[in-house]
Order: C-alpha cells, then structure tokens, then sequence
C-alpha cells in the first residue's frame, strides 16, 4: 500500500484476511487479539477456503493503517495462523447477505413486489400465507436501503450475515501453496518452507 | 510399566507398538525430550500421572512444591538458567488456575515452559464436574500455545508439538490439558517422535541480507552508535557472537535487565543498565546518539519511558526473531529479522573494526557523576543504617560474580540488577516484564535445579517473600541449596517510594509487618540469622555462602531508603533524575 502518512493515521474501514489451520480454540485465540486492545471487531465470518482444511477469516473492524499492521503481526504470530493480509475496501470486492421477513398481506396489498424486488436487487425465498421472505446480496448501504423499504410495511424480522471478501490483488492461497513446491521458492514465500511438504507436515 | 528404549527406537522399521496409558506415553515423551525435572503438586484430576509416575522415580525427578505458582516459577528458573524447557505438573481447577500468574510471567518474559494439567474426564467436560475449569480458555491469553487432550493416542504428539513450540523461535510457555480418561486410556504407542516444523508455524524468520547490509552501512557511517541488548541474545545462545559485535564494532553497550551478563559486567563496553532505574550514561545518552542498535530487546515502557521523546534524534536497528516486535513501539528504520544468533555474526563481518573512544568517554564522564553522586553513597553510606546497595556490594566482594542472583520484584530487585557483577550470562534471573512479586524464593529453587554447580543466591523484599514464603516447604524437603537473602526495610518500598515522590508521603498500605523470619526458617529446618548491625554484615554472608544447605539471611536495611536514578514516568529518559 502506497498510503501518505496522514491517511495512515486516519481511520477507516479494513478487512483483514486469515488463513488458518482448522483448531478449536484458535477464534478465541484470535478474538482476544483484538479485545485486549478495545477494538471491536464489527464483521467477523470463518468459513473453510479454497483449500482443504485451510479456514479463512474475513474480519472487519474501523482503525488506522498502524494499528492495523500491529495487529495483522500479533495474529501471523499464532502458531496456527499461516498469513495475514489486510486490505482497505478498495482492495477488496465484498458482499453481505441480507433476509428480511415481511407480512405476506401487507406486501401483496400495499406494494408493487415485481418493482420492489427489481429496485433493489432482492429476490423472494418463501412465499408462505402469513409471510414472506426476502433476500439480497450487496454492500451494508444497499442491504441497509432495503430495510428503510420495507419498514412501512411491518418489517417482521431482518438478519445480515458478515462480510464475505475477496481480494482484488490476490491469487489465492492456491498459488502460494504452489510455489512452495518451487525448487527456488520466492522471497515472500521462503518465510515458511514447510508449508506444503506435504508428507513431512506434523499434524496432530 | 516402563518400555524398553529398543522398542521406542524402532521407527523404520514396521512400527511396533506396545499398548501403555496415556500417562506412561507423557512420561516417556518427557523423558525423550531431555526432561530432569518436573515442579508439580498432585490432586484427583492428574492421579493416573502421578501414579505412573511412582514407577519412574529413578528417571525423572518430581519436586513437590507448596502451591502450583510456586511450580511454575521455579520451572521458570530452571529454563532461565539452564536453557532448557521448565515442566510443570498440577491438577485441574485451582491447581490449574494457580498456574496462571506464572504462565504470564513466563509469557511476557519469554520463558520455555510446558504446563501439563491434568482435566475431569472427557464426558463431563462443561457440566461443571468437581474441579472442572476451562482451563484452555483462560490460559489462552498467557501462552504461547495450548491444547486439551481428551485421547490417549494424541499425547505424543501433542507433547512433541508442546516442545518444540516452546523452545523454538520466540520461547514461551505452553499448556497441555489432558482428560482423565486420556490419562488411564490404554493405547497402541509407537514410540516418541519428536517435532521439528509445524507448517503455520515460522519460529525463525528468513534473515533478508540486504537489511543486514543496509545495517552494516549505517552502523559504518555512525558516529555515535548505541546498542541496546536484551534477553534475546541469552536465548539465542548468541552471548559469544554479541560479544564479538560488540567489540569489532567497538560500540558501547546497554542492557536491559533480562539481558544482564549477555557480556560481563566489568567488559569495557558494557556501559550499564537501561530503564527507569538505569545507569545515567545509557538513558541520557540514548537521546544524543544518532544510530540505535537494539539487540533481542522489545522497548518495554520501563525501558523507553515517554516514548514521543525517545530516541527521536536517532537512526533506529532493530534485530528480533518476532516480526511482531519491529515497530511495535519504536519505529524502525531497518529491520532485521531473525535469530541473532544468525543476524550478528553476518552483521560483523559487514561492519568496519572501529573505537569510538570519544564516544565511549562520554558514557564514562556520566559514569563519574553518578559514581560521585549517588553509588559511592549507596554503596558506602554514612549513617548507621544499612543499604541495600552495599549489602549487594559486599555480596560482589564475596562471590566475585560468579553467583546466580535470583531477585522478587521491588527496591531490592532494582538494587541486585543495577549492583550485583554478572560474569556469566544467564546469571540474573528476575521476573522484568510482570513484576511478579513472589517470584523470587520458587524461582531460586528452580534455578539451583537448572544450575546445581553454582551458588544460587535469592534477594528477596520483606513483602515479596511473604507471596510465596510457603516454598520453604519445598526447600526442606528437596534439600536443595539456595541462600536467601531477604532485604527487610519492613515497608513496600518502591510503592512506598512512589507514594513518597509522587503523592505527597500519603504512605497507604505500604507499611508491612513481618513474622520473624528467622523463626521462620527454623521452622523449616532452615538455617538463618538476623543482621541488623554493619559491623556482622561480611561475616554474615560468608556464613551464608560457606553454609552448607539453604539458609536464610535477613537484613534489616534502612526503612525509607529510595532508588535512585528514576525516569519518572511520562518523563524522557533524557530526564532521568540522579536524585
């Protein structure tokens, strides 16, 4: 990142990527990293990655590029993290997904669901007597405008899941894993020789 | 039930098993790992170990201490002075729970050390069972690594991964959890196979030449270099390829107090303690040098003081194995990552052989004024009363430096470091980044185990001894030999002096009674003495150290004696105040 230094004081929005070992205890472990410092974390999802047994935190949280990098070190430091990345939104694509529970009546009475559902990108899941169930994918803005929507018409119950992200820039762990079978692996990814020796792997 | 060392050899060939406990596998994999001695206290959840254990009397020593922090700092004394891993034994609930304030000392102080505890059976994991504790979620914050076991078959490598987490890289502690049930589960055992790479694991980074490079040259084009040195070097095992840094580059040399004798005392580099009851020369100087070579040390606060004025003026080198220290509180201007035992030789060969006389005369014109101005008085005082200073001082005369000094946390602690000769690295252990009083006494026990050819020495405060004086149990009945030395100015002196200082005299609590120690000792077989009078000071340590076995020595020192020089805090170290 190419940051000046006064946006590197500022604070914004971040999403730090994870890639981890697959360990009980290890969002504990994780988490804490950023409770001890009074951070909140405001979007946390783990899901399992592009490779087998490898997980991938998407974590969100608002603070300077600093403090960022401080905490991307303490949390490579754990022994089953592989890597860290952390990116500003606009390295990133990302989506959230977002469900809302509207009374059937009211919605086939007062509005134009057709439009509605247009307008905002949204798609019906259920379609039962008592209600309906709406679903879209977007930016926290976009799900957000949905809500303001379909408040007037009795808005029963409204989730949305953490972020999802996708870095622009990367080619995946995949790629990494790869060059470490490299007879001449890169710079970047001699730090970590063993990472896909694979029959020499300890695993527990 | 032991198991013949050839059938644990085999490894090439088809895997023989033999069917053991899980509580014989830990045993063999301690063993295996080079284990002496283990600290622990037994209880109901840890008996299927402690009854293996009855059989391997004779292969692996048990110290039974008096309460489970005491373990664990005298496994923490143990691994300071020996180098190795310190292992510690206790039960679940409040026996795991007392190794708490240990496992954070040991954290942040970067101790190897291998906790097992011993966990209710798997089944009544988070039914709130007798003595059942979450012990992995609460020690997560102070270790480097934990895991709860609820399989036999996963103790040898659960084990294997303990040790080489904890002695690798970074050093520090880890806690290995295990369920009854794995305890007593009979399993196929293979034999032990000890770890050496986990794949998310890098415990010594990739050493980037041109930093060393980039280094090298701006060490060559300083003219008034610094280095600071920390505890990193001890643990690298790198005090012989420091010294030479040292002295090809011909740059002086500070140190923090875990990364005291990493070079002697009297070397003619080492200019003296960093810190906020540093020498004058190292503070005060570390503002007017314009490169600063910071060696296995992390910028704690105590070190640094007000950071926004610290070194501002200075080119700042920074060698760590933890990536995660690079920055974290003093920018760096070049990095080096890695194991100094790595970084330093490639570093020496690149900088230019050099005497900075000048520069090093200045570091000794401030060792004159605080020679003049504050030890001389310290350690020759006029008045009746006795100070800590010259007790340490005639301890010198009489060791020569060659003792190990294990000290509490306190006035007493600032005094042994910034007085007590090291010739020998790994000689001044002391808890530097918890301040954990209580360390002292369990820590000594450790340490003679870790180092059994050399005086062991614990400089103790009347308070710190009262945390864990209990240890004398241990002491009587392993027999082991430590001389305590408890520096008794019947107050919390450094509270006392901060209240002094900084809060008007508004003495709160800091006034301590004590039992009579040397009763005390007595008591527990312990031979001990008091001295209150100059005149019995020297024969009284020459008794202490001629003594065979322990003993206790109390010295009544001056009540309100203070520590000086003192960076207060949210002051420069520029500011450091001689008086």
């Amino acid at each position: 990142m190419s940051n000046s230094n006064i946006e590197n004081n500022q604070q914004q929005e971040f999403t730090i990527t994870v890639y981890t070992e697959n360990q009980i205890g290890l969002l504990n472990r994780i988490a804490i990293i950023f409770s001890r410092r009074k951070i909140n974390i405001e979007s946390l999802n783990v899901s399992p990655s592009e490779i087998e047994h490898i997980h991938r935190f998407n974590i969100v949280i608002t603070e300077t590029e600093e403090v960022v990098r401080k905490l991307a070190r303490q949390i490579e430091k754990q022994v089953e993290v592989l890597k860290v990345y952390f990116n500003t939104n606009e390295d990133i694509i990302w989506q959230e997904l977002a469900l809302y529970k509207v009374p059937t009546d009211t919605i086939a009475e007062k509005v134009s669901v057709e439009r509605l559902l247009r307008e905002n990108g949204a798609r019906a899941v259920v379609i039962r007597k008592d209600y309906t169930v709406f679903e879209t994918t977007g930016h926290r803005e976009e799900t957000d405008k949905l809500i303001e929507v379909l408040q007037p018409y009795g808005l029963i119950e409204f989730v949305r899941s953490a972020r999802v992200a996708i870095i622009k820039d990367s080619e995946g762990f995949n790629a990494k894993l790869r060059e470490f079978e490299r007879e001449k692996p890169g710079q970047d990814v001699i730090e970590n020789e063993y990472l896909d020796s694979e029959k020499n792997v300890f695993t527990m | 039930m032991e198991i013949a060392q050839a059938e644990l050899t085999t490894q090439t060939e088809p895997k023989t098993t033999v069917s053991v406990t899980g509580s014989v596998a830990l045993l063999e994999g301690l063993i295996a790992e080079g284990t002496e001695v283990v600290f622990g206290y037994p209880g109901g959840a840890i008996m299927p170990i402690y009854d293996a254990l009855y059989d391997y009397n004779d292969k692996l020593q048990h110290i039974l201490v008096r309460h489970e922090q005491g373990a664990t700092h005298a496994a923490q004394g143990y691994a300071r002075t020996s180098g190795k891993v310190g292992v510690v034994f206790a039960t679940s609930g409040p026996g795991a729970t007392n190794l708490v304030t240990g496992l954070a000392d040991a954290q942040i102080d970067s101790t190897p050390m291998v906790c097992i505890t011993g966990q209710v059976f798997a089944h009544l994991l988070g039914t709130d069972a007798f003595q059942e504790t979450d012990v992995i979620n609460i020690t997560t914050p102070v270790t480097k690594w934990n895991y709860q076991v609820t399989d036999a078959s996963e103790i040898p490598a659960a084990l294997a991964k303990a040790f080489y987490i904890a002695r690798t890289g970074r050093p520090g502690p880890v806690l290995v959890d295990i369920t009854k049930n794995a305890q007593m589960q009979l399993f196929d055992y293979a034999g032990y196979v000890p770890c050496d790479h986990i794949r998310s694991y890098r415990p010594k980074p990739h050493v980037r030449k041109e930093y060393v490079e980039a280094a090298a040259e701006m060490i060559n084009a300083a003219k008034k270099p610094f280095i600071l040195f920390g505890q990193g070097v001890l643990l690298g095992s790198a005090e012989q390829e420091f010294k030479a840094f040292v002295e090809k580059s011909g740059i002086p040399a500070a140190w923090t107090i875990l990364g005291a004798g990493a070079i002697p005392t009297d070397h003619p580099l080492n200019v003296g303690m960093l810190g906020m009851h540093g020498n004058y020369g190292p503070n005060v100087q570390t503002n007017s040098c314009d490169v600063l070579i910071a060696i296995g040390m992390r910028f704690d606060d105590r070190v640094t003081g007000r950071l926004d004025k610290y070194a501002k003026q200075a080119k700042v080198i920074h060698l760590d194995i933890d990536p995660a220290e690079i920055d974290k509180n003093v920018k760096a201007d070049v990095p080096v990552w890695g194991d100094c035992k790595e970084t330093l030789p490639l570093l020496t060969a690149l900088v230019e052989a050099k005497e900075h006389k000048e520069w090093v005369a200045e570091f000794r014109a401030f060792d004159k004024i605080e020679q003049e101005e504050l030890i001389q008085k310290e350690l020759h005082p006029e008045g009746d009363e006795l100070s800590m200073g010259e007790v340490i001082h005639q301890l010198n005369e009489l060791t020569k430096g060659e003792a190990v000094i294990v000290s509490d946390v306190g006035q007493h602690q600032m005094v042994a470091c910034r007085y007590a000769l090291f010739n020998k690295t790994r000689s001044n252990i002391t808890s530097g980044g918890l301040g954990t009083m209580g360390f002292g006494l369990p820590a000594a026990i450790g340490a003679k185990f870790g180092t059994p050819d050399r005086t062991v020495v614990a400089v103790i405060g009347d308070g710190g001894f009262q945390m864990t004086l209990q240890e004398l149990g241990t002491i009587m009945q392993s027999g082991v030999d430590v001389k305590i030395m408890i520096l008794n100015n019947q107050f919390l002196g450094m509270v006392r002096q901060w209240q002094q200082l900084f809060n008007e005299r508004r003495y709160s609590f800091v006034d301590i009674k004590s039992p009579d120690f040397v009763k005390l000792a007595e008591s527990y077989y312990i031979k001990g003495k008091r001295v209150t009078e100059r005149a019995d000071l020297v024969s009284s340590l020459e008794e202490m150290l001629n003594h065979k076995g322990s003993y206790l020595l109390e010295v009544m020192v001056a009540k309100e004696h203070n520590v000086f020089p003192m960076v207060p805090q949210g002051c420069s170290v520029s500011e450091i105040r001689l008086k």
